[in-house]
């Protein structure tokens, strides 16, 4: 179960990104967050495997508190969450099979990485992470030969290689198209429904939503202006999370 | 764009700039000294083309030339009796002067007849008294023609004496084929020494640069935050584990003395030591550890680790032992491929002076990030008001000492001699300040010491880029001697420095996206480095190490100006000693050297990246 309490982030600008978000999200939930862009939904995400120092407020992991874990404690929760990317954030002039097997990076030794050494088995997995997301032949590519879903889904594997007991996705379809965007989304459903990881995702797209989620939170510059069921979500709630002109497409 | 409308306030301000602008280039002209009189002048231009033709014929072929001498009598003044002519041989050479004696100053005609046709030569006066001592009478003044006759008039030099005198023609013609002056071979040497300069300048550089680019990039520094516990520990490590590590490593240095310079037992040495080290640091950090290790297990591992990194410098000095004792067997043996036998004997020297540094730093690192850790671990346990009480101590501490020791740096370079002023007295400041930053800030509170560490170092990378090369050559010269080894220290610190900066403005612009998500997966601070910064920079990283090669094959062209080694001592020599053909040919191999260089490094660059 993952708690979030009162939870705020105020940037060094003073931009009040996250203002007192509370919510409970728990195990095995693929939970969407929706929102306008600049309504917090990538700091919430970020703020959760503290990418982004909180402001303020408590964020509890199976009742352990990630805000006041150290430096130590950090690196043995990151490693329990993956993460995947709007960019994909791949390491473009590295092999495929180097970007994944970064995913391991939080349980290898550090001394070891310094020669670039993964034991056999994690080479092993990441092979089979590949076969799992459909780009096994795309090992030994460099990461920017691939398209923008063959890019995603070495993310997902990266993801993957972590042994996540939860997935944190950034927008991970906003910049591919529709179909490719169904594939992802099936993938990270199948992390969840299959592995029982929980899945917290940032979504654009109300289809995908009622699609693929459990439940959804939305923010409203910082603040949480709905939690519910996706089927929960009418044209007033619609208003009252993008705002008063906006208009329902799709 | 609307309004055109030109306002009077406008036209004066124009006005006052364009007067202002004159009055600087006016000030301009006056302290540049501009005067194209010098210029005009018989003398300047003459010797200017005099330069140009020496530089336009460079000393890098000549012939062997055949003599021909003749000489022919003449009398200054003519003897009161009558003068005897002597019958000429005309089957071969000869001279004819006419008149055949007169003052000095006057003007006599010199015919010379039956000599190599388009030959020329000086005619040089053969005083009497003193034959030895031969009066130029100018330069290349007679010439022959076709049928290898000519005709010049000279002056008779102020040498009076009753005694015979001559005038002797010397006709030079080339013969056989041309073949290279000693010029020609003495630049080559120097220009390969050049080259040579310029690479090891380069590689050292590069390697050292790296490192000291990440401490000196923004971005990754930024968020390098500790709490001030975790700093003052870290801060007191760094003396510490030098002195410690440097005590150890000499310890070490002893035993592999004392073990010999037998080469078997040495060999031996170079194998078992890394062996045993590796199999050491095997155990002890195993690749992967899900459950945390218990204190008992984490001191032995440590324990290993540091047995295991003495067998390793044991291994270097052995390395170093090896390597000397066979440079000098091969040195001899080889012949003239003895410079790799050099080659060795130096590599082994070098190894054996810096193990003990590279020792005393590693040891510094370790204890100073080890100590870190545990302040760290520390601030975050312990309650803040026993935080804030060991602070007082360790911030006090840490400052007195770096303080301390910055002082006594004062003291090695300016001899004060009065310890209050380069001891006691910066102690005090430094423990002064230390215990202001502790009553200043909360005691958990995580400090930017990323950034205070960025900007030490770029201010020092900013201040001793200014010093140019060939400044800093100076000073090497003094400390290792004339040669080509203060050249490569000189452009090697130059390159550190300058590198550095533009590496880490590399760093700074790499994109965030992979940092972030390496970060994500749990890795730390260094394997961040290893997996997102590395692989995005190696391409600029090869680009600007080749264009600080290009830069320091054209440094290494004139840092022998300075003794620096390299081809700017001879070309520096030739121009002083007004040999401008001998120079020509130095800067001919410079151009050369230069464009190949260029044309290698971007056919590189453009394969590489």
């Amino acid at each position: 179960m993952l708690q979030i309490k009162n939870l705020t982030k105020i940037y060094d600008g003073g931009v009040k990104a996250l203002d007192n978000v509370s919510f409970d999200v728990p195990d095995g939930q693929f939970l969407a967050v929706i929102g306008l862009s600049g309504s917090g939904k990538s700091t919430l995400l970020r703020c959760i495997n503290r990418l982004i120092e909180p402001t303020e407020g408590q964020i509890l992991w199976n009742g352990e508190d990630i805000t006041a874990a150290s430096q130590e404690e950090m690196r043995r929760i990151r490693r329990k969450i993956g993460m995947v990317f709007q960019h994909f954030n791949l390491v473009h002039r590295s092999k495929v099979i180097t970007n994944v097997l970064a995913g391991r990076l939080g349980y290898v030794n550090p001394a070891w990485s310094l020669v670039n050494r993964f034991p056999k088995q994690d080479v092993e997995k990441a092979l089979q992470q590949l076969q799992r997301v459909g780009i096994a032949d795309k090992a030994n590519h460099r990461a920017d030969e691939l398209s923008g879903g063959q890019q995603q889904r070495v993310g997902i594997a990266r993801a993957l290689m972590q042994d996540p007991k939860m997935v944190l996705a950034d927008e991970p379809v906003a910049s591919l198209d529709p179909v490719l965007a169904h594939s992802i989304m099936s993938h990270l459903e199948d992390i969840n429904k299959n592995d029982g990881v929980t899945v917290l995702c940032s979504l654009h797209f109300l289809d995908l939503v009622h699609r693929y989620a459990d439940r959804v939170v939305a923010l409203n510059q910082g603040k949480l202006v709905f939690e519910g069921l996706p089927k929960d979500i009418d044209d007033k709630k619609f208003k009252d999370i993008y705002g008063r002109d906006a208009e329902r497409v799709g | 764009m609307n309004n055109k409308k030109s306002s009077p306030w406008k036209s004066i301000q124009v006005g006052l700039v364009s007067f202002l602008v004159m009055v600087i280039f006016a000030y301009g002209f006056q302290i540049t000294k501009v005067n194209l009189e010098e210029l005009r002048s018989e003398k300047r231009q003459e010797s200017l083309v005099r330069v140009m033709r020496a530089l336009a014929k460079p000393e890098i072929f000549e012939y062997e030339q055949a003599e021909e001498i003749v000489n022919v009598p003449v009398y200054v003044p003519c003897p009161p009796d009558n003068l005897s002519v002597p019958e000429q041989n005309t089957s071969e050479p000869y001279l004819i002067v006419t008149p055949a004696c007169g003052n000095p100053g006057d003007v006599v005609q010199v015919e010379g007849f039956n000599f190599a046709p388009n030959t020329t030569g000086p005619l040089r006066f053969v005083p009497g008294s003193d034959p030895a001592n031969i009066v130029t009478l100018g330069r290349e003044n007679a010439e022959t023609d076709d049928h290898g006759n000519f005709v010049a008039s000279l002056e008779l030099p102020k040498r009076p004496s009753d005694e015979v005198q001559y005038i002797r023609a010397t006709l030079r013609k080339n013969v056989g084929l041309p073949h290279l002056t000693q010029t020609a071979y003495d630049t080559w040497d120097k220009i390969v020494e050049t080259v040579f300069l310029a690479l090891l300048a380069t590689v050292f550089g590069t390697f050292l640069a790296i490192p000291l680019s990440f401490i000196a990039a923004r971005n990754l520094m930024k968020s390098v935050r500790s709490p001030l516990t975790s700093i003052a520990m870290s801060v007191l490590g760094w003396p510490l584990g030098i002195v410690f590590g440097f005590v150890a490593v000499r310890w070490v240095g002893n035993l592999s003395t004392s073990i010999g310079t037998n080469s078997m037992i040495n060999i031996i040495g170079v194998i078992a030591a890394p062996a045993l080290m590796w199999l050491g640091l095997r155990w002890a950090m195993p690749q992967v550890e899900t459950v945390t290790a218990s204190q008992s297990t984490r001191l032995a591992r440590l324990g290993v680790i540091l047995v295991s990194v003495l067998a390793g410098f044991l291994g270097l000095f052995q390395l170093a032992s090896l390597a000397k004792t066979v440079g000098e067997s091969l040195q001899t043996s080889l012949g003239s491929f003895g410079f790799i036998g050099y080659f060795f004997f130096q590599v082994g020297d070098i190894i054996a002076i810096i193990t003990p540094a590279l020792g005393a730093l590693a040891a510094g690192g370790t204890l100073s990030s080890i100590l870190g850790r545990i302040g760290q671990h520390a601030s975050e346990k312990m309650a803040a008001p026993a935080v804030k009480s060991i602070n007082l101590i360790l911030a006090t501490l840490a400052g007195a000492v770096v303080f301390g020791l910055l002082g006594q740096l004062v003291e090695v370079l300016y001899e004060i001699g009065r310890p209050v002023y380069t001891l006691w007295g910066p102690a005090i400041i430094g423990a002064a300040s230390g215990l202001l930053l502790v009553l200043f800030t909360k005691p958990k509170e995580s400090l930017p010491i990323g950034l205070v560490v960025y900007t030490i170092t770029r201010t020092i990378l900013n201040a001793l880029r200014s010093v140019e090369a060939l400044v800093m050559a100076i000073v090497f010269v003094i400390a290792v001697g004339i040669g080509p080894f203060a050249g490569v220290m000189a452009l090697g610190l130059h390159t550190i420095v300058s590198l550095a900066k533009l590496y880490s403005e590399q760093v700074e612009s790499i994109s965030a996206g992979p940092l972030e998500a390496i970060e994500a997966t749990g890795a730390n601070r260094l394997q961040t480095i290893i997996y997102a910064v590395i692989p995005q920079i190696v391409p600029p990283y090869i680009s600007y190490t080749m264009y600080r090669w290009d830069i320091n094959v054209r440094m290494s062209t004139i840092i022998g100006f300075v003794g620096g080694g390299g081809i700017g001592f001879l070309l520096q020599q030739n121009i002083n000693l007004l040999n401008y053909r001998a120079a020509s040919a130095q800067m001919i191999a410079i151009a050369v050297v230069v464009s190949i260089m260029d044309y290698i490094s971007s056919v590189l660059r453009e394969r590489v990246v």
